[in-house]
């Protein structure tokens, strides 16, 4: 249905539109960085596209690639009922023109954007952190970001360090934070007698058992 | 002389018209019926610390424990209702360091007891790692019965006046009954595991005042 939309983008850009495809009803096209602004008040203004309605941006990170970051902005027609993606393809420290302007509600989603990937909008009237705190480093969305680096911002007790009886390592949850990684496929095998007998194991090599 | 007999106070000689008893003894007694609750509730467990006070179980009303206190200072019961995110710890602590002591700690629910599922870069693991904590009582969230007797617990625990180690709340026996049925490839099928840990927890089914200390000897 909406692939006239593409058609219309194609007619209008020409090559700056670098991609499209469109998998059961959902269009995408894809732009260079430069050209983002321009497409999207294209959408937003033209009366056959009448992307009226901003619904989400976010960014998909492939760490493999020179330009690492996919950003993702979905919009949608309330007269016409149709949508359409566009992306864009950065590179870690890029910046792209903030669509702020075009759609008020994307303020706080590219700060969400620029905290959880650290992707930075130009010209955007307040980017800050929105979810995590100022003294956090790095941006936790990133694949390279560790998945168990946490940044207290309060010391943590130092009787808390090894658990508290009555716990042990598992504290208290027969799918606590113990280390699973020697048998990490134990969730695909469905076989309860295997993992009874990995979770046996790894109770039997608790160093808190032993204490 | 009065004495303490499984965390009550046998008052003798009342038949002689007046009583005698330690006072630390009376102290703790009244203490264990007259907290003051201050709930820190922050998320999906609230619901269920609702439902907890609710006419079906009533569950702190009995006990003494139900005027809640929305300021630290006036509160000697702070109930962690919920997951505690990295943002939120200095907050915690400092309502906790806000109130007067005696002060009380119970942590209600997976994500306050060690953080739960949450096992990334948001969450505290366990507010213990911020204050220390008296209570624990797991569960997603727990069932009104297990939080009576967390408080119960605590209670038992004001009246031995001991409080090194914490207490937690153990899964009962499931009334279903010895075998647990999992879903899964050729399901629904039974799994035999004895009637002593229905959970996967291979420890016996202790019961919840066995993780006390012990209570001294009169």
């Amino acid at each position: 249905m909406s692939q006239l939309l593409l058609d219309k983008l194609k007619a209008r850009f020409g090559e700056r539109i670098l991609e499209t495809s469109s998998f059961r009803g959902d269009e995408v096209a894809v732009v260079a960085p430069t050209d983002w602004l321009d497409v999207a008040q294209f959408l937003r203004d033209d009366p056959a596209c009448d992307m009226s309605m901003f619904i989400d941006i976010t960014v998909v990170d492939y760490p493999e690639r020179e330009a690492r970051f996919d950003l993702v902005l979905m919009l949608y027609s309330l007269h016409k009922g149709h949508r359409v993606r566009l992306k864009t393809r950065l590179a870690d420290g890029a910046t792209v023109k903030t669509v702020t302007p075009l759609w008020a509600a994307a303020n706080w989603f590219e700060r969400e954007v620029y905290d959880m990937f650290g992707v930075k909008f130009e010209g955007h009237p307040d980017l800050r952190r929105i979810l995590m705190y100022e003294e956090f480093e790095g941006h936790p969305l990133r694949k390279d970001y560790a998945a168990d680096r946490t940044q207290p911002l309060v010391p943590y007790r130092p009787e808390a360090k090894d658990k508290l009886a009555p716990f042990r390592a598992d504290e208290g949850m027969p799918f606590g934070r113990r280390d699973w990684s020697p048998r990490d496929d134990a969730w695909k095998t469905d076989d309860i007698a295997h993992n009874e007998e990995h979770l046996a194991e790894a109770i039997a090599n608790d160093p808190a058992e032993t204490r | 002389m009065g004495n303490v007999k499984s965390g009550q106070i046998v008052l003798e000689g009342s038949e002689q018209g007046f009583a005698t008893t330690r006072f630390d003894a009376l102290l703790n007694w009244a203490r264990k019926y007259s907290l003051f609750q201050y709930p820190f509730v922050t998320a999906c467990c609230g619901m269920e610390f609702m439902s907890l006070n609710g006419p079906r179980f009533d569950g702190l009303a009995r006990f003494g424990a139900e005027a809640p206190r929305f300021t630290p200072r006036q509160a000697d019961l702070l109930w962690v209702v919920g997951t505690i995110v990295q943002r939120q710890a200095p907050v915690l602590k400092r309502v906790y360091e806000q109130m007067c002591d005696p002060k009380y700690v119970i942590a209600f629910g997976t994500c306050a007891s060690c953080g739960g599922f949450y096992d990334n870069y948001t969450t505290v693991p366990g507010i213990d790692k911020i204050i220390p904590v008296d209570v624990y009582i797991p569960g997603c969230p727990p069932r009104p019965e297990a939080v009576i007797d967390g408080l119960m617990l605590l209670m038992d625990k004001i009246a031995s006046g001991r409080r090194e180690t914490p207490a937690i709340v153990k899964p009962h026996n499931d009334p279903v009954g010895d075998r647990l049925v999992t879903l899964g490839k050729g399901s629904p099928r039974e799994l035999e595991i004895g009637p002593q840990s229905r959970t996967r927890d291979d420890r016996p089914n202790t019961p919840a005042h066995a993780f006390l200390p012990k209570k001294a000897a009169t």
